[in-house]
């Protein structure tokens, strides 16, 4: 039982596009890296893995807010998962986990 | 029971329909037509020189007949019927009983008792093989002259003209369409037709007709001038063809017609008269809609519920060698006591009149000549009573600030308001389908029908509809979404305008927020539409759907499919090998796809670059199989091989794919080239489906596949390959212009207010003068083009993204194949949790 986070540093800050997410792997898990440049930079992190679709792609989809939420859309069938808490707007269901995320360094860090 | 209907017309066969659709399973149907074909568009008769040809004119679906109750007999004309023992007999001897028996002969053209009527290349203008007579006719002469200026005499003298005929107009009358339209309004309509090159001679009756000096015929005027022409045909009026009835008997009007009740019942109970052949209420109706509406009656009289034919209103507005024309009930102020507004502008050539009761409240009739937009508007008033306005004058002047008028409160419109005369669609009717949820004019014409024959209905319907839709709560707004309060069409207008190069941009200028899936794409099309930029530059990747950013189409599991470009469905057998040699080395599955080309199955993200590499290397380049953009130009063989083509079909349509690849648009774009009428290109189901004749290209527009099949329609014939090319470049570009989101060319031309003749008008004669532009942008977005990933692979930093991990070169743990027909697919989720169960045993 972890009571403190284990940083892993995955790429370089400006490997990612603002805009856009990266796939990491730590620790065997698939990690959807996103940098929202209208966020004032900020990053988030969650799984990569769309429960719905059943496929490792949500570091492919588009970034954007519906309302005051953060989303993005999951490239297959496009519903949308909250970048702040994994919650999948569409179907509750399917919520993701959310991993914290840092930029220190210019790197950007997970812990996974 | 037995119901026979004598006669395959129009309105013969709208009583067929109308009782198909009633189910009427209790009768065993008989119809015999004189004619050799089934019943077609006889109201767009002229349809059929400007490039349709018959079979486009029928209004027969395919597999109508088919039903087990219904039969029909062509070529087979009734020349006995005997009512005591209920039977009649046709021309090849046949015998048909029946119980209930309909007539819808129709009317035969009148032919005016002159000598000389009956000479070689004298003719008249009612069916197909009159117009066969008349296209022959016209091949051996220079002139045609039309006998008679009424309705159906300006029409014929529209088939002259295209016919390439030098064309005249004869008329008995002071003015044209006398029946119609007032002195005043056929004078301007005179001026509108002879400023289109047809010269009309009024008031001219014609003595005689004998051979000309140097022409087929000289037409001699009592006035003692006369008129040199090759052809004549005869429009001078229609006789009800009455004379089964006179000779079993039944009551005949003075002047002819089928006397009948208001139930359409002769004056034998077992006998119906319809259309153009009866005589209601002391009137013979030569317009469609009332023999319409008759055939509507005796339908429901058939199956025992109450209808009557109570008369029917003749008004009507058409489009007469490119003149628009109105006339509203009386208008030529006939009613005791009325009063008329006129207005007459000699330089735009318009003329308008309203026809007022005495009283002043109500309107009784109209003629507009040269414009005729208030036509729904006004019939609306008029029929329903509803009390004009104190200044009834400005419902025909022209608005002084340029603005459109105000239209008619549709609320003041009662429920009971026939909106569509012509498939008999109420206000009630249109409502209840709004409420239903069609809340487009396309969805709505596909419930109701309305405004799907002559379309005159549809902006009174589009007007009801939007009013509707605010009465029910529904927000008539065509917001792309949250982030931008503009339509697709008005946001790629300020991209343009503007010069708008990114959606960080538009956001700025024009949005907020952050964008979402919706607008991101939708903008990197407008913007790739109008400046063509390489779509993975920094500032567009991040507005590109995944399709757009891999630059392949993504499938299920996540991998990527591969299409290179076959264009026309063209591949050497080097090109084929390579292929073959690619999909070998990494595994993939191979389809033959729809669109004649080759595609990849399996390709995860990281493998793409290598893929493109070896395909670009061998010759291809992308195939455009993930955008929304031109996919392929399937093609025939045609000419070069094939013993009936008359075009080259395959080389056209490796033109046409080089030309067009590349091009972003709202939604994807098919096309089809044909080498000859047996279409085995089946182009008539694409946007831009093309046919070769032996004058020519002809070109057809609008047809889509898809959930929602659409036949295209012909736009134009025997073009040459510049003028078609031009089309089409002006024909996709304001496609691109003024289309919705997602919104393809069926769905979006039948949403065009004004239809398949506004596009024409747009494209072919340019009546918008953006013609020169929209070739300006095509041609840039021609001249700009470059294989995108020929690019992808070049470009280190772009090659980069294609990586599954950002920080390993592992593959995807989630891509599992299994095997199935020799190939590869991906596993499903019964298969993956077996292998993960085998996997714990394993590893137990």
């Amino acid at each position: 039982m972890t009571s403190h986070l284990h940083w892993t540093p995955v790429c370089a800050m400006d490997e990612i596009i603002p805009d856009t997410g990266v796939c990491a792997l730590v620790n065997g898990q698939q990690v959807a890296i996103f940098h929202v440049a209208g966020r004032d930079g900020q990053l988030f992190a969650i799984d990569n893995y769309d429960p719905h679709a059943g496929a490792a792609v949500l570091s492919r989809g588009l970034v954007g807010n519906l309302g005051e939420r953060t989303v993005v859309a999951s490239p297959i069938y496009k519903h949308h998962f909250d970048l702040e808490t994994g919650a999948c707007l569409e179907m509750p269901e399917h919520a993701v986990r959310v991993f914290p995320v840092r930029a220190a360094e210019g790197k950007v860090w997970v812990s996974a | 029971m037995k119901l026979i209907v004598i006669g395959h017309g129009m309105v013969g066969h709208k009583l067929l329909e109308s009782l198909v659709e009633a189910g009427a399973h209790d009768y065993d149907i008989t119809v015999v037509g004189e004619e050799p074909r089934p019943a077609y568009d006889r109201v767009h008769l002229s349809e059929f020189f400007s490039g349709k040809s018959a079979a486009e004119l029928s209004l027969v679906p395919e597999g109508f007949f088919d039903r087990d109750n219904l039969l029909l007999r062509l070529n087979a004309r009734v020349v006995h019927i005997d009512r005591l023992a209920k039977t009649v007999t046709d021309s090849t001897g046949e015998v048909l009983a029946y119980d209930k028996l309909v007539l819808a002969t129709g009317s035969a053209p009148f032919v005016p008792p002159i000598p000389g009527n009956d000479r070689a290349d004298c003719l008249v203008y009612r069916t197909i093989e009159d117009l066969e007579a008349m296209q022959a006719c016209g091949m051996r002469a220079s002139i045609g002259t039309v006998l008679g200026g009424g309705l159906l005499g300006l029409e014929c003298a529209k088939a002259l003209r295209d016919l390439g005929l030098e064309t005249h107009v004869v008329e008995f009358a002071p003015s044209l369409m006398a029946v119609q339209v007032d002195a005043a309004g056929g004078q301007m309509l005179r001026g509108r037709i002879e400023d289109l090159g047809v010269a009309v001679h009024t008031g001219k009756n014609t003595q005689q007709i004998v051979a000309g000096e140097h022409t087929t015929h000289r037409m001699l005027f009592t006035d003692g001038t006369h008129l040199d022409t090759d052809m004549i045909v005869f429009s001078a009026g229609i006789r009800p063809r009455d004379e089964l009835a006179r000779a079993c008997g039944l009551a005949i009007g003075p002047r002819g017609g089928i006397v009948v009740d208001d139930t359409c019942r002769t004056s034998d109970p077992d006998i119906f008269a319809i259309g153009e052949c009866a005589l209601a209420g002391g009137r013979i109706y030569g317009l469609v809609a009332p023999g319409y509406e008759m055939a509507r009656t005796v339908a429901a009289a058939l199956q025992g519920r109450p209808a009557t034919f109570a008369g029917a209103d003749t008004s009507t507005k058409l489009k007469l060698l490119g003149v628009d024309v109105a006339s509203l009930g009386d208008a030529h102020g006939q009613t005791e006591g009325s009063r008329a507004y006129q207005y007459t502008d000699e330089r735009r050539q318009v003329y308008k009149k309203l026809v007022v009761s005495g009283c002043g409240k109500y309107l009784l009739g109209g003629v507009m000549v040269g414009e005729a937009a208030e036509y729904g508007t006004l019939l609306q008033m008029m029929l329903n009573r509803i009390e004009l306005p104190p200044s009834p004058e400005f419902l025909i002047l022209p608005q002084a600030d340029g603005t459109a008028r105000p239209g008619l409160g549709v609320e003041a419109l009662p429920d009971s308001a026939q909106i569509c005369s012509c498939n008999n669609v109420t206000k009630g009717d249109l409502c209840t389908a709004v409420a239903a949820g069609a809340t487009t004019i396309g969805a709505l014409k596909s419930c109701t029908r309305a405004g799907t024959s002559c379309g005159g209905c549809v902006p009174l319907a589009t007007q009801l509809m939007k009013a509707e839709m605010q009465k029910q709560g529904m927000a008539v707004n065509n917001h792309l979404c949250e982030h931008f309060a503009y339509s697709r069409q008005e946001l790629y207008h300020l991209v343009r305008v503007e010069g708008i190069r990114s959606f960080a941009e538009l956001l700025q200028r024009h949005g907020h927020g952050l964008g979402c899936d919706i607008c991101k794409p939708a903008t990197a099309s407008i913007l790739a539409s109008c400046w063509n930029d390489f779509v993975l530059q920094p500032e567009h990747a991040s507005v590109q759907d995944t399709n757009d950013y891999f630059l392949g189409n993504i499938q299920k599991d996540g991998t990527y499919s591969v299409v290179p470009r076959m264009p026309g469905g063209e591949v050497t057998p080097e090109g084929l090998i390579a292929v073959g040699q690619v999909a070998r080395k990494y595994g993939l599955y191979t389809k033959i796809t729809g669109g004649q080309r080759v595609d990849l199955f399996g390709a995860r993200v990281d493998q793409l670059p290598s893929i493109w590499e070896e395909l670009i290397a061998a010759g291809f380049e992308t195939g455009h199989a993930y955008g929304k953009s031109l996919r392929t130009v399937k093609s025939c063989v045609g000419s070069t091989w094939c013993r009936y083509g008359v075009g080259d079909s395959a080389g056209l349509a490796v033109e046409l794919e080089h030309r067009y690849k590349g091009l972003r648009a709202p939604h994807k774009l098919k096309f089809g080239v044909s080498g000859c009428t047996r279409e085995c290109a089946e182009a008539q189901g694409k946007d831009i489906g093309i046919i070769a004749t032996e004058r020519g290209w002809n070109l057809y527009v609008c047809g889509n596949g898809g959930m929602k099949p659409r036949h295209a329609e012909l736009f134009a014939s025997d073009l040459d390959q510049a003028t078609l090319l031009r089309y089409i470049d002006r024909f996709l570009m304001f496609y691109v212009r003024t289309a919705d989101r997602l919104q393809r060319t069926s769905t979006w031309r039948e949403n065009l207010e004004g239809g398949l003749d506004y596009l024409k008008a747009v494209i072919i004669d340019d009546k918008l003068g953006i013609g020169a532009e929209l070739e300006t942008e095509m041609q840039h977005v021609i001249e700009s083009y470059a294989c995108e990933w020929q690019r992808a692979v070049s470009d280190p930093a772009v090659r980069r993204r294609f990586r599954h991990f950002v920080n390993s070169e592992a593959a995807d743990t989630h891509v599992m194949f299994v095997e199935s027909r020799g190939q590869i697919r991906p596993a499903t989720p019964a298969e993956r949790m077996q292998a993960a169960g085998m996997t714990s045993i394993k590893a137990a």
